[in-house]
Order: C-alpha cells, then structure tokens, then sequence
C-alpha cells in the first residue's frame, strides 16, 4: 500500500487550491509520519504473540480470536466481529489497540450515521467568520482593495477549517493506530457504502483539497450484533470472526482476571452456573459483562459459595426480564 | 498447496457457499502466513477468509474435515501409518501428544471407506471406557477418536448406500450404548459433588453430563457427515438434496432442506423487493440547510448568504406492513414467508410484521432480533399470541382486530403486503376491512401460495379480498415470487 505522501494533486475542480499558486496548505505534514508501511513497533510476530500480549492488557483470548487478529495484521484487512451481546467485540478492538500501543479511534455507528459525522465536515462557523472578517478589511480600507474571492476561497477550504471526523483521523493518523466501527449494522445502507470505500482504498478523496492517503494502513475492526444482512461486498472485504460465548473454563479464567479477590472456586462455580443459564430458552442470555457483574455482587456480599438462597437474592444482576427470572428459579429448582 | 485450495474452494462452492475470486485469493495469502503443519491454524486462515456467516460454518467444517484429512480414521483401509486402535490405545496411556501433521500429509480424498470390517481389536469395554474417559476429561481429539471408531465399527455404512444420515447416527450410538455411559458420567459427577449439594449443585452435574454426550453425539454425526461427503461428493450430496431446480419447487411442499435452500436465493431478490417497496415519488420539499453549499454560493455574492441551499429532502421512511397466514394449512409457505419477511426486514427499516391464524400479533421484534430465521420461526411458533378461538384461520377475524388495535400504522405511505391462501373456514370475510386498509394504504398486494386453479373453490375466497387489492399474485414458488418482484414497477406498483 501506499506509504509515501499524503496527499495527492488530483484534480479536483475549481477549488483545488495548487492551482491558484502559493504553497498549497498540506493536509499533514509527510515527515512526521511514521515512515514505511508497517504497523510501527506494537505489530505482532505470532498468534501466540497475539494471546500474550492481549493477555497482558487483561483481555482473554481463545486460540481463534489470536489467529484471526493475527492474520490481519499480516493481511492488513479488516475484521469483521460478530457475534451476541457482550461476548467481547468492542473489548477486542481495545484491547489490541492497548497490546500494541497504538491509538484508538472510535466510529460509532447509529442509524442516520452520514459523511459528515464520520468522514469529515467544514467548520462553517468559521468560514463565515473569515468571511466577513474580510469584508470589514475590504470595507475599511482607505484605498480599495481588489480582493480576490478566489484566495479566499482557497483559503477557507483549507486544513485550518476541515473537521476530523473518525474515519479520516485514522487514516491520516501518523502514528499506530486501531480503528473501531462499532455496531457497524446499525447504519443504513448508503453509510456502509461508504465505508466500504474508505476500507478498500485506505484514502479519502476531499474535492476541496485532494485525496489523502493513509501513509499506514490502521487495524480495523467493525462489530456487529448481526440485526442486519450487511453487505456482500463489505463482508468480502474482511476477515470474519465470529465470538460466541467463551467456554465455561475460557469465562472462569476472564472472571478470575477481572475480579479482584475471588477464589477459584467461586469463579468457577459462578461460569458453570452462567454456562447452564445460557442452555436455558430465555428471552435474554446473560453476557460476559453480566457475569462480571454477579461476580463481583458475590464478592461484595461475602458470598464464597453460591447456594440457591443466595443465587435467588442475586439472579436479577444476570437476568433482566421478569419471564426469565421466573423460568430459571424454576429451572434451577431455587423454589 | 494452490492446487488442494482451489479445489476446496470448489467443494465448498458446490456445498451452496458463495466464494467470490478476492476471498479466495485471501485465503491464498493467509495460509503463506501460518505454519501449514498447524491443522488448527489452517482451519482459521481458510475459516476467517472464506466462511463471512455464522450459518455457513457447519458446512465449512465438514468439507474442511474431509478435505484436510487427519491422518487416522481419514480413510479406513487406505494407506494409514498408525491404526485407529493403536491411536486410541495411545491416547488412553499417555499424555495427550501433539497432533500437528506435516504439510505433505493434506491430501484431498477421493476414495470411500473400505476394510470397515478389519477393524475390530477393541473389546466393547475397551471402547467404551476409552469414551468415558474422553467425556470425563473433555479430550477433543479422544472423543473424535472414538467417534471415528464407533462409527466405522458400528455405522455399518457402505460406499454407495443411499441411506440417511440419521440411520447410522442412531446405530452408532445404541452400540455405544449411550444411556449406560451418560449414567456413569453422571455417577461420576455426582460422586465430585459433596452429599450435601444442593439443587443447584445436582442441575449443574446434570447439565455438564448432558453436554459432554451432546458433544460425542455431534463428533459422531460430523463422522458420518464426513463419510457421506467423502463417499458422495458434496456436489452430489446436494444434487440430491435439490432434485428439481429450487426456483420451481412448490413452496407449500418443500422440505426442509429446500426451504434453507430458498432461503439463500430469497436474500438477493428480497432485497430488489424491499427496494422497489420502499421506492417513494420524489418530492419536492426542501430538506435542511447545507451549510457547505451555501457558504459555497455565498462566495458569489461578498460572502453574504443570500441564496441558501438546501440538501434534498431525506425521503420518508418506507413503511410495509405484513400481514402473513401462519396456520396448519399453509405452514410450509407461511415459514417461506417469514423467511422472505426477515429477510426484507433486514434490507429495510420500518418493515412491521404480523402473523394470523384466527388472532393476529405484531413480530416486528422477534423478526428484528434474530440473526437466523430458524430461531425467529421458532420464536414465533411458541411467543406469537395468534391462537383466538380454535387455531383455524379466521381471516375476518384477524382483520379486524388489526384494524382496531394497528390500524393506525397504515397511512398514505404504506405496502401493505398479505400472505395467505385466504381459505377462512367459512368464517365471515369481514372484507370491508380490507376495503378500510385499501383505502389507507399506498398499495395493498396479496400473494397466494396455491395454485389458481384452486382460488374460489371450498373456502377460498381470495376473489372476494382480490377486489379491495392492487394485485393478487400466485406464489407458489420462488420464480413466481422473482416475477412478482419484477413486476413492481419504479412506482412501487404492479403494473
Ligand atoms: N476475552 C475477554 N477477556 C476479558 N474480558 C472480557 C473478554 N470478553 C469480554 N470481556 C468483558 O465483557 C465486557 C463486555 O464486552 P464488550 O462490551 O466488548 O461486548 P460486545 O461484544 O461489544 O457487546 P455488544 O454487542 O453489546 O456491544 C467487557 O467490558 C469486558 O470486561
Ligand atoms: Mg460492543
């Protein structure tokens, strides 16, 4: 990929501000980019690379979730994350952005997601500001002044006055970076488009000033809780992995990791019981997030063994509908 | 290694998957970027490039097992280095050894499993406790061991053999004699357990028990999956599963098999549907200011302001309700149409979806909320309140109480779409409501599943709710569905 310059001269009509002389106003200064392509210094060497090193940042990874992010930081693809609620989508793209030093950058999907809040938008405000300011000089000054709209033009459609928005900060970050799309099927069809875009080319073309080129390409991960068909095209474009719920060991392992103070026995007692809730036919399963959180009720409590009393005080942390609370107890023979 | 990828490719491709030439180049470059002799390893650079749904996976591993054959229970009879009892026998003394094989070990198999019969070292006892002792420690490659074994021992499955599947699952497993063993993993269990546990303790013992069998039950059925495959060819494994071409079976009676095949074509022409539904007559209305164009515009003029622009209106929101029969008489068609519905649902947001019998009620949730359309079916067939005197279809019935209680959804905007063969037991049609509806709605479509010649006759009366539509339309397979499609012109109506 490209790993030069970060912008090129294309044409891009009337606005194209090389064409009216001057040292055009760059979109990023190419020196200090990270030179090279590469991922800087954080890329990994191996799949059990990937597993320590998330390890370390307190994220437990199976052998699946490694190879997979293993494989596209040596393919540099995108990785699309499916999987149910609160299995560890989101907490990946974080946590492989910690493992490797580098930046996170955010997009968060949601329906009427458009260009301007995730690619960029031109301060306005400030443009008409600029505006009038010059026509109070022009105004004002003794002799007239020829001015040219033009210069001004060229002026206001400059770096000073462009708003980042998420996907054009990764791709014009010099220093390593981890992009995050999450909940990527909540956005219409025409915004995955375009997003589809951005993913293939790694650039972003601005009429006003040109195409910028990602000087390296920055880990993405898009997440998806599956509410919507995505794309053929953008699923070509990944690597797909999809996180189910982590094993009953995997789980005792992340509680063990999360919760300070608790015994292994507990932990252990507290992901098979989770594991059995999530075999029952309930509207809502409990998530890794909802574990944690009965984990930590229990130790809070002083509970070192759940029995049925204290699984009935202390099941509404796991499970959120009335209906389900109900069919477990009864499950669970806690009647 | 190109050569046993394309033709994996193909395999899966012939299994039903969808390979574009850019996923399997992918896959080409990941596999230069593992160790190949890491079974595990491949199966993910294959997995992760080629396989972009959860639904699809199932097949993937099948065609993977056979594909990247392990070195034992592969091929019985074939040229093996180590017989699949001495495997066992190895497991059970020592601890487990690494099962990682040499690149020159991926073969892809032609052959079909010959010399069943030469097997037979094991004593019953023997494999069974080698199959508890798998179960127990939760020994993956063990329990594939035993099942490969079970199967080619017990299966009684022969090259060539136009039986199913299930047949040699259910013999495997009453020669493993699976009740015995799940009362000893559980003896087992329990014996873990202080006596004192309680009855979280004893649902927790009993689960695990019930795991660690579904566990061997599925290592043994992907055993024969990967028998059948291999004997057959996942080509014609599906030829025969396919007979006529699947655009031109009946809907009202398809199988299983062929409704998840429909399933796969119903997703691209749903979504033409779901375009052409959603298709509005462009109005001129302004939408809200863009900023960029009038600052743009304003260069003109000084930098004042004075001719603002505005972005196009964004369009209304599409709105199709469904109203879908889901009763006895068209409950294959009526899975089709949930089916078909999910999968509009999923191209398009404000999709609100009924089921009727003789009650009607609102699914647009569990439609939205499920990935797989099985689990919305299952859903509905057990949550949906549709049940109002006795389970017969009462169209009139279900009608009105829509009109009551949603009818307030339907406006100038609407497609309103009905699913059924309006056969309503001689119930009052209540047809005035459909009337209403119309009346409301942009265009109101009904699409039949049964064959023309059969509308009117008994307790039909499709005529009778025909006149209040813009279309009524035979849908009894999917090539009609496609022509009906075809047929939404630009304006969203049936021309
Ligand atoms: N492998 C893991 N190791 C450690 N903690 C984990 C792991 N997976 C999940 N968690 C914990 O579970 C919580 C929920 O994870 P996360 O928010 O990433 O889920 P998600 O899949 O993005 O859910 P949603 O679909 O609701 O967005 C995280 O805050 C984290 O603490
Ligand atoms: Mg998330």
């Amino acid at each position: 990929m490209a790993s030069s310059g970060s912008r090129d001269n294309v044409p891009a009509g009337p606005f194209e501000p090389g064409a009216a002389g001057g040292a055009a106003a760059g979109v990023a200064p190419a020196a200090s980019r990270a030179a090279g392509g590469g991922r800087g210094n954080g890329s990994f060497g191996s799949a059990a690379d990937v597993s320590r090193r998330l390890e370390n940042t307190g994220y437990l990874p199976d052998d699946r979730i490694s190879a997979v992010v293993y494989l596209a930081s040596r393919l540099e693809k995108p990785v699309l994350v499916e999987g149910p609620a609160g299995t560890g989508k989101t907490e990946l793209a974080k946590s492989v952005a910690v493992a490797t030093g580098s930046r996170l950058i955010r997009l968060q999907c949601y329906e009427g997601l458009d260009e301007s809040k995730a690619l960029y938008e031109w301060n306005y405000r400030k443009q008409l500001l600029r505006i009038q300011a010059e026509r109070v000089a022009e105004a004002s000054s003794a002799q007239a002044v020829e001015v040219s709209w033009s210069s001004i033009e060229e002026d206001i459609f400059s770096e000073e006055f462009l708003l980042e928005r998420p996907l054009l900060s990764a791709i014009r970050a010099g220093e390593p970076t981890v992009l995050l799309v999450d909940e990527v099927d909540r956005v219409e069809l025409e915004t995955e488009a375009l997003l589809l875009e951005v993913l293939s080319e790694y650039q972003v073309s601005i009429p006003e000033i040109g195409t910028v080129r990602a000087s390296s390409i920055p880990m993405v991960f898009l997440t998806s809780n599956g509410t919507r068909e995505l794309s053929e095209a953008l699923k070509r474009r990944c690597l797909y992995l999809y996180l189910d719920y982590p094993s009953p060991d995997r789980e005792r392992r992340i509680v063990t990791a999360k919760v300070p103070g608790i015994s292994m026995e507990l932990a252990e007692q507290v992901a098979r019981i989770v594991q059995t809730l999530r075999g029952m036919d309930l509207k809502k399963h409990p998530s890794i997030s909802e574990t944690l959180d009965w984990a930590r009720t229990l130790v809070v409590l002083g509970i070192g063994f759940v029995d049925e009393a204290s699984t009935s005080a202390t099941l509404n942390v796991l499970l959120k509908y009335r209906s389900d609370l109900d069919k477990a107890a009864k499950e669970l023979g806690l009647e | 290694m190109l050569d046993v990828l394309t033709g994996f490719v193909e395999e899966l491709r012939a299994a039903g998957l969808e390979i574009s030439i850019t996923e399997a180049a992918d896959a080409g470059r990941a596999v230069h970027e593992i160790d190949m002799s890491d079974r595990d390893a491949l199966e993910v650079a294959l997995g992760s490039t080629l396989v972009k749904s959860h639904a699809h996976w199932k097949v993937f591993k099948t065609v993977f097992e056979i594909y990247f054959a392990r070195r034992h229970g592969a091929q019985i009879g074939a040229e093996r280095t180590g017989s699949l009892e001495d495997d066992i026998r190895r497991e059970l003394a020592g601890p487990v050894p690494s099962h990682a094989m040499s690149a020159g070990e991926y073969e892809p198999l032609t052959g079909t499993d010959g010399a069943i019969e030469a097997l037979g070292e094991l004593s019953e006892a023997e494999l069974s406790d080698a199959a508890l002792r798998a179960l127990e420690a939760d020994d993956e490659e063990l329990v594939r061991l035993v099942a490969s074994y079970a199967v080619s021992r017990y299966g009684g499955m022969q090259p060539g053999r136009p039986v199913g599947g299930v047949y040699y699952l259910y013999r495997t497993l009453r020669a493993l004699q699976v009740e015995a063993l799940e009362a000893r993993l559980m003896e087992g269990e329990l014996s873990r357990t202080s006596p004192s546990a309680g009855a979280i303790e004893r649902r927790l013992a009993r689960d695990a028990v019930k795991g660690r069998i579904e566990r061997l039950r599925q290592a043994i059925e992907s055993e024969i999956r990967r028998r059948l495959v291999a004997d057959r060819g996942a080509k014609a494994l599906a030829k025969s599963v396919r007979r006529p071409l699947i655009t031109d079976v009946d809907v009202m009676h398809a199988t299983a098999e062929e409704l998840e095949e429909m399933r796969r074509v119903v997703r691209p022409l749903s979504r033409k549907l779901a375009v052409r539904l959603a298709k509005r007559h462009r109005h001129t209305r302004k939408g809200p200011l863009d900023f960029r164009a009038t600052v743009r515009r304003s260069l003109s003029t000084g930098g004042v302001p004075v001719q603002p622009s505005f972005r196009a209106a964004k369009p209304a929101k599409p709105e199709i309700v469904v109203l879908a029969d889901i009763s006895g008489s068209v409950a294959t068609f009526a899975r089709f149409t949930l089916q078909l519905v999910h999968s509009v649902a999923s191209h398009l947001r404000g999709v609100r979806s009924f089921v009727f019998v003789d009650g009607i009620d609102e699914v647009t949730k569990l439609i939205e909320g499920h990935e797989d359309v099985s689990d919305a079916v299952r859903r509905i067939s057990t949550e949906a309140d549709v049940m109002w005197v006795d389970g017969h279809s009462d169209y009139g019935h279900a009608f009105t109480v829509f009109l009551e209680r949603w009818g307030e959804c339907v406006g100038p905007k609407t497609t309103l779409m009905v699913l059924g063969d309006a056969r309503n037991n001689y119930h009052a049609s209540q047809s005035w409501v459909l009337a209403e509806l119309s009346r409301r709605a942009r265009a109101v479509y009904w699409l039949d599943p049964e064959p023309r010649a059969y509308w009117g006759t008994g307790d039909s009366i499709v005529a009778e709710y025909g006149a209040w539509c813009d279309a009524v339309v035979e849908c009894r397979n999917l090539r009609q569905l496609e022509d009906f499609v075809g047929k939404l012109s630009e304006k969203g109506k049936v021309a």
